[in-house]
């Protein structure tokens, strides 16, 4: 037998049009706690989806062994009995239930459907002096903070039998206090023979918790070692095995001339909406020009996509302070429709469930943000009548026709614009977003990932629409997690690290690593 | 979608299949009409029945128009009917009891439904509560107000006031009721009836030379002249009916303003865009700086007052106020709407198909009371009905 409680040898996982996985191999000793570094979209959540069962046997390629024999997991339960338990990101407990039920929901212990609650209830209470919760296991998860609710899963995987503990981004949501906890928590099981597999994005945390690290980069597993072997593993060693990969021309870089500051945010500070005190955004400054590209840089969770959401008319989060000022003049955005009227738009990440009404057609889509009174001087662009509606009533031929005018300058694909959006490929649905918020006449247009899950075809598309858009003096902010794109196409970089802005950089001194240096919380 | 390099067929063959939901709700009511005719031995399809049937059903179809409204929203309203008798025996009241005059009773009752429907949008839209919850609590307190206000007592109405539910337009210059030796038909009713189909006409004229100016597609001239010519025959059809029996009534003019008026809301004006979109995506339609909950809000004002009119044409119809008024009426209004084609998910959902849903149902009750089934039965048949076009509606998205 090895001393490998488990190894994955050259797994490889397609999905349609990408290679997520290409020959990777992750091979981790029993009782370590395993560091598994990379990337957004390095394929660190898919590799550990092959390995719980998640992705089943047949839908990858490469063996897997766990304790030297060969397994063939269909489903994640085949991988729980092996001892395998994964805490995903988003927590998997029912808010609504207690502890108790939570613990063993789905593996309730029961005779003939009939559970043994005292049973049940003196077992939770073991396991979670485990991990040093000291709570009543009636307690109705929803009135636990996030910390403890993260404790309770450590404890519900403990309650299967648990010998490989894999932790995807455990500390993302959590403070310092209750990550340090975490992470005494953790060693403390290590003692106890459990190993664990600790995916981050805080090398911090890496450093000082893990015994071993793996670096995948693009689908593929280019690094493992002891930490403390060659000399040691550093900060700047993983950053720059993770980034490694060179630059290419795959965006269309243009000079901008940036001009007059269009908005300036001042101070903004804003608190989770559900976690009583848990600041989101933590006093962020800074200034958008017009005729320039903006780039936000920063890991998943960092609070980019909720910065500019709380900018968009308060659309998330509360208590939010701080002060917009647009043009010179403070102002204050109560709601989306606030924001548009000002000419600041705010184009989703999520694109079917919060750009689009897929059941409508494409004009519609179009012209959503637009049935309104028009901002002055708002309807100037050649060629085409934005005045779809005039006094709560829609002229359905110039909506036609506006749309038309859209259709054609976006190049969207499609036999008419009465087609169903729900009909059209990824691509041509981010081109009718685009579309409806161009035609609201932005003077600043914010991008949330832009180029999420469309081909590279339509992403050359929107970056060269990128710079049409600036060069006719709209201020646009690129927020996405793809770090080659935002440094390939911005003026300047804005880099955020757990709500906090942590650098900014003109593109000419921008690099991967210096990026990923202020992304993982460097000063 | 180049239309002039299609052939005929093409063009007939996906305008049914993009419409086959309109165009299969109909074919059922001809078919449950036809249906009707042969266990009834004949007794369905005569002028005498088909204008009962729709004086009968149209207070229903007043109520489905609103309910399109509120369930294309995503929402659903179960205070309707009780909210109409109640709006009903508040008339009555105010009529017997304080001696108002028509006008102001009418206003009164319209008022007290608009309130109603402005307190429900409140809880709904910026409460938070469910559409669900917040109108079976005004169910109970509507039901509780009817026999509150009548004190359990029916409560007749003037005859001024009853001309919403029962009055028919005058003859003009034929004397008499038609079938009356020298009066072969309603002449006010046909001069009606002729006006609608030239109107019609010229509508549809010049809506095309519209597209035709914005340089739109436009169908290929014997195929418009096709359709107009159908729809006129059946625009003739439903007047023919009314015309060659008692005449208009008044309550069918307000069914065709209304569901002018409605139809117009959905498909023309920014509110109505606003609705779809906010059932079809509500955070999509939230961040494109829609007010969700003024709209959300202004929809159950429609409804309430909407549930106000249908209980004037019912009460009026009845010449009375009833304790029982109002009871089950929203079960059929929902009822129509999904069987014409309303979504229960919200999202989608036309004027027309809830007015077609509203006669399918009535229909049912018609040709059942007609064949002097039992009460019961009426139940049984409607509810399954109502399972089996939810049933088509989902298949036949799903197909597509």
């Amino acid at each position: 037998m090895s001393e490998h409680i488990f190894e994955m040898e050259n797994i490889s996982k397609e999905f349609p049009g990408v290679k997520a996985l290409d020959g990777v191999t992750f091979r981790v000793k029993k009782g370590e706690i395993h560091a598994l570094v990379g990337e957004n979209g390095a394929g660190k959540s898919t590799l550990m989806k092959v390995l719980s069962g998640v992705y089943p046997y047949g839908s990858y390629t490469g063996h897997i062994r766990v304790r030297g024999e060969e397994v063939q997991f269909k489903h994640i339960k085949d991988s729980e009995a092996t001892g395998i338990v994964v805490i995903y990101q988003e927590l998997a407990l029912v808010r609504q239930l207690n502890i108790c039920e939570n613990m063993f929901l789905g593996n309730e212990v029961q005779t003939a459907g009939i559970i043994n609650w005292h049973e049940a209830f003196n077992r939770t209470k073991t396991f979670l002096k485990e991990v040093g919760l000291d709570v009543n296991p009636e307690t109705k998860v929803i009135n636990l903070g996030i910390g403890q609710q993260q404790l309770v899963e450590i404890a519900k995987a403990l309650s299967k039998n648990a010998e490989i503990l894999i932790l995807d981004e455990p500390t993302a949501a959590l403070n310092e206090e209750d990550s340090r906890n975490l992470l005494n928590i953790l060693r403390g099981l290590k003692a106890k023979g459990v190993t664990c597999i600790y995916i981050s994005h805080k090398l911090e945390e890496v450093m000082s918790i893990a015994d071993s690290v793996t670096v995948l980069r693009d689908g593929h597993s280019i690094h493992s070692q002891d930490i403390h072997a060659d000399g040691g593993m550093t900060e700047d060693k993983m950053i720059n095995l993770m980034v490694g990969r060179k630059l290419t021309s795959r965006f269309p870089r243009k000079d901008h001339q940036a001009g007059a500051v269009v908005m300036e945010v001042k101070n903004w500070t804003v608190f989770h909406p559900e976690l009583q005190g848990k600041k989101i955004i933590d006093n962020i400054s800074f200034k958008i020009r017009r005729g320039e590209i903006l780039g936000i840089a920063g890991l998943m969770g960092a609070g980019r996509t909720e910065l500019f959401l709380s900018l968009f008319g308060r659309s998330y989060g509360v208590d939010i302070t701080g002060e917009i000022v647009m043009n010179g003049d403070k102002v204050e955005f109560h709601s989306p429709g606030d924001a548009i009227n000002a000419g600041f738009t705010y184009l989703s990440e999520d694109r079917k469930g919060k750009g689009l009404v897929l059941g409508m057609d494409i004009q519609s889509n179009i012209t959503m943000a637009s049935l309104r009174k028009l901002r002055k001087g708002a309807n100037q662009e050649k060629g085409v009548d934005k005045e779809v509606s005039r006094g709560g009533v829609i002229n359905s031929l110039k909506e036609v026709r506006v749309a038309n005018h859209y259709v054609k300058q976006l190049a969207i694909k499609t036999p008419s614009v009465e087609q169903k959006v729900q009909n059209l490929s990824g691509g041509n649905q981010q081109k009718v977003v685009i579309g409806k918020w161009l035609m609201a006449d932005p003077q600043v247009l914010i991008l949330d990932e832009p180029t999420r899950g469309i081909d590279v075809g339509a992403k050359f598309e929107i970056y060269n629409l990128m710079n049409e858009l600036v060069d006719r003096g709209v201020a646009i902010v690129m927020i996405s997690s793809e770090l080659p794109e935002v440094l390939g196409m911005s003026d300047r970089v804005l880099v955020i690290h757990q709500g906090r802005l942590t650098g900014e950089l003109p593109w000419q001194e921008a690099t991967q690593e210096k990026a990923m240096y202020y992304a993982t919380g460097g000063h | 979608m180049e239309l002039r390099n299609r052939s005929l067929t093409e063009i007939i063959v996906s305008g049914f299949k993009t419409n086959i939901n309109q165009y299969a709700m109909f074919i059922a009511l001809i078919g449950i009409w036809i249906i009707f005719q042969i266990l009834t031995g004949g007794n369905f399809i005569t002028p005498r029945n088909l204008s009962n049937l729709l004086g009968q059903n149209i207070y229903i179809a007043i109520l489905a128009m609103g309910m399109v409204l509120v369930m294309v929203a995503g929402h659903i309203d179960l205070s309707v009917g009780f909210l109409g008798g109640a709006s009903g025996a508040l008339a009555a009241v105010l009529a017997h009891s304080f001696g108002f005059p028509v006008w102001a009773i009418i206003l009164c009752a319209l008022f007290f439904g608009f309130l109603i429907g402005c307190w429900q949008g409140f809880w709904i839209a910026y409460a938070g509560v469910p559409a669900f919850i917040v109108s079976l609590g005004t169910y109970m307190v509507m039901k509780g107000l009817i026999v509150f206000i009548l004190q359990s007592q029916t409560v007749y109405t003037p005859d001024a006031f009853n001309i919403f539910g029962q009055g028919f337009l005058p003859q003009l210059w034929l004397k008499g009721d038609v079938g009356s030796p020298g009066v072969p038909f309603h002449d006010l009713s046909m001069i009606i009836g002729i006006a609608a189909i030239v109107l019609f006409w010229i509508f549809e004229f010049s809506s095309r030379a519209n597209r035709v100016r914005y340089g739109f597609e436009v169908l290929p001239i014997t195929l418009q002249l096709g359709k107009l010519i159908l729809i006129s025959v059946l625009i003739g059809l439903i007047f023919a009916i009314q015309t060659f029996y008692v005449g208009i009534s008044y309550a069918f003019l307000l069914l065709i303003f209304f569901g002018l008026l409605f139809t117009f809301i959905t498909t023309k004006t920014v509110f109505g865009r606003h609705v779809f979109a906010l059932g079809g995506n509500k955070e999509a339609a939230r961040l494109s700086g829609i007010n969700i909950k003024f709209r959300t809000m202004t929809i159950f004002m429609i409804m309430g007052t909407m549930a106000a009119v249908s209980g004037i044409i019912f009460t009026g119809r009845l010449a009375s106020a009833t304790p029982a008024g109002g009871t089950l009426w929203e079960l059929d209004a929902i009822a129509a709407c999904v069987i014409g084609g309303t979504s229960t998910m919200g999202g989608e959902g036309t004027i027309i198909g809830a007015i077609i849903g509203a006669f399918v149902i009535g229909s049912i009750n018609n040709g059942l009371f007609l064949m002097n089934a039992p009460f019961e039965v009426q139940y049984i048949v409607k509810g399954l009905v109502l399972v089996l076009a939810v049933w088509f509606d989902i298949t036949s998205k799903k197909r597509r």
